[in-house]
């Protein structure tokens, strides 16, 4: 099969799959149970370290 | 030792630069050579009296490297006001064709002026914008200092150096006739160059990050880095006629090249001039109405899903070419799609609002941010109706597309930049506050006002004209000659050319306000004061 038929057919099966389950999956880690935490903390980084950068990562809050 | 190397290779440069000159095959190309040859010369220098100077003591890692964000928030502010008066200028050519003046004739006229105008205003102004915005947003959300040291200079320098080269050559006839990637094959090598450093220096401050997550705003600003990287180096294949000339000819041909130029074409928009900004919006909004972001969840949703959609838009803007019909339709079906990324990050930046609306009152510079996603939404639901063949058939090569663009641009862009502007300046200089929120006010009216009569001026004359390229009488025959339409365009292209006159007047009293701020407002308290920060 020529290159532009195969990567055409490839595109059109497996890629599209994978990029598709892989889009599922991000949605499903994101809504994942547990996360809000892990999320509320996340949001709330540009609320620190505004003036100079932390230390250590133990000591950015 | 590293200055050694530094002198052998701007002495080569310059060596180079002059013998290009000599040689030069055009009038651009001669006048980059020359130019090249003057920076890397002065730059010569400039190490040369620094070379076995006693070396300064090792850059604290105890303190953001904000210097140079100081001067992309200046070059944002000086670019956009360029950017908006060449554009103002060229309303006005369109509107008024003897404002193409006979003596400048191949230099100002409007062929040469519209891509030093689009080019300005996306490129110099929103480019500088997002350059200094990440560098602020990325040390602040990694808790982190800029790596690679002096690297975050030669990015802005060499980026501000790309635009020079790309605006004195499209007035000297120097392109290659893509839209918004008209700069020619020299020049988007340097570019490549200076955006790989760029990248590293992005990327390196987020490995070297204290906080354990990266926050929303670097994933979409490092998308867009990305991205951009690949369009520009891949709309850019050309092959140079000659080491000494500007002209190059482009390695694909026909409709390949039609679909790699509006493949970049839409991503400049949707990765530049969108996940870019949407980077500042994440972090800015938040900041300014002192609350986190409404749904974190929901921005990572809007994250994925807008990258996943956005690369296949393209070939919407290849409605009935050569372009097969499955390319055509796949790129209208994405379109419609992403209304919903959109909508969704419109609705998650709008929310963060919630339960601090007074803010709308109180605060013009989040009323400016909210209006910026006001328009995005806007657009963003214009943009995949217009992608609509059947929509696309009456809209294409008329004003509307135009109009569309500049709600976009000037809304949505324009608006959220003047919003982080207005919050970064007192931040970087250490003043308390802006010098005056009620010229902020009249910055957001003039602004608003203006974007309105432009977009509504211009969705009239487009819709009018594309009902009058497709008018045929009882025979069948066009009723309408391109000159009718012409003629009947004139009010609408005053009113928009005004609509520009106040967008303009609007920068200028931000441009003085931000001034003053820093001349005038009172300093934060000594602690913090410039003379205590470490050099940087």
């Amino acid at each position: 099969m020529e290159t532009y038929s195969f990567l055409r057919e490839f595109a059109d099966s497996w890629m599209l799959l994978v990029l598709f389950l892989f889009f599922v999956g991000v949605i499903l880690w994101a809504i994942r149970p547990g996360s809000n935490k892990t999320h509320r903390d996340t949001a709330n980084i540009p609320f620190r370290n505004e003036d100079k950068p932390a230390a250590s990562k133990e000591a950015r809050t | 030792m590293l200055n050694y190397i530094k002198l052998i290779a701007l002495g080569l440069i310059t060596l180079f630069a002059m013998i290009a000159a000599s040689y030069a095959r055009d009038l651009a190309y001669q006048v980059h050579a020359i130019l090249i040859m003057a920076i890397s010369a002065g730059l010569f220098l400039w190490v040369l009296r620094n070379t076995d100077e006693p070396v300064p003591a090792a850059v604290l890692e105890t303190s953001y490297m904000d210097g140079v964000i100081r001067y992309g928030v200046i070059a944002t502010a000086f670019w956009g006001v360029v950017g908006f008066l060449v554009g103002t200028f060229i309303a006005f050519q369109l509107a008024f064709p003897a404002l193409n003046f006979d003596w400048a004739q191949g230099y100002a006229n409007f062929g040469r002026l519209r891509p030093l105008h689009t080019s300005a205003v996306i490129f110099a102004f929103g480019g500088n914008a997002l350059i200094a915005t990440s560098f602020y947003v990325v040390q602040r959300t990694s808790a982190a200092r800029l790596w690679g040291g002096n690297l975050g200079w030669f990015v802005f320098w060499g980026y501000n150096l790309f635009i020079v080269l790309a605006a004195t050559g499209y007035l000297l006839g120097a392109t290659q006739s893509k839209e918004y990637a008209e700069p020619e094959w020299y020049v988007d090598l340097w570019l490549t160059i200076v955006w790989l450093a760029y990248l590293a220096v992005f990327l390196g401050t987020i490995i070297k990050r204290k906080e354990p997550h990266i926050y929303v705003a670097n994933w979409f600003f490092l998308s867009f880095i990305v991205t951009v990287a690949m369009l520009h180096v891949f709309n850019n294949l050309s092959i140079p006629v000659s080491i000494f000339g500007s002209k190059s000819v482009q390695v694909f041909a026909g409709v390949q090249d039609a679909m790699v130029q509006w493949w970049y074409g839409h991503n400049a928009v949707g990765f530049f001039l969108t996940a870019g900004f949407l980077g500042m919006m994440y972090y800015f909004i938040p900041k300014q109405a002192e609350r986190p972001v409404f749904s974190y969840k929901l921005s990572i949703i809007h994250f994925w899903a807008l990258i996943f959609l956005y690369i296949w838009a393209g070939p919407h803007h290849l409605h009935y070419t050569a372009l097969p019909d499955w390319a055509s339709t796949l790129g209208m079906v994405f379109s419609i799609v992403l209304w919903m990324p959109s909508w969704g990050g419109m609705i998650n930046g709008l929310m963060t609002l919630s339960g601090a609306w007074d803010k709308l009152r109180t605060d013009p510079v989040i009323r400016m941010m909210v209006i910026s996603l006001g328009f995005y939404g806007m657009s963003t639901f214009e943009g995949p109706m217009m992608s609509i063949r059947a929509v696309n058939s009456l809209s294409h090569y008329t004003d509307w597309t135009i109009g569309h663009v500049h709600s976009g641009a000037l809304g949505w862009n324009g608006m959220i930049t003047f919003g982080a502007l207005y919050f970064l300046v007192p931040k970087l200089w250490n003043r308390q506050r802006l010098y005056s929120l009620s010229m902020v006010s009249w910055h957001f009216w003039l602004a608003t006002i203006g974007i309105i009569l432009y977009a509504a001026s211009m969705w009239v004359t487009g819709i009018m004209e594309g009902l009058m390229w497709r008018e045929v009488d009882a025979n069948g025959f066009l009723v309408n000659s391109f000159a009718d339409t012409v003629s009947a365009k004139f009010p609408m292209y005053v009113v928009r050319a005004l609509g520009g006159v106040m967008y303009v007047t609007g920068a200028l009293i931000m441009c003085y306000n931000l001034w003053m701020t820093v001349k005038r407002s009172p300093a934060k308290d000594a602690v913090m004061s410039p003379a205590a920060v470490p050099a940087e």
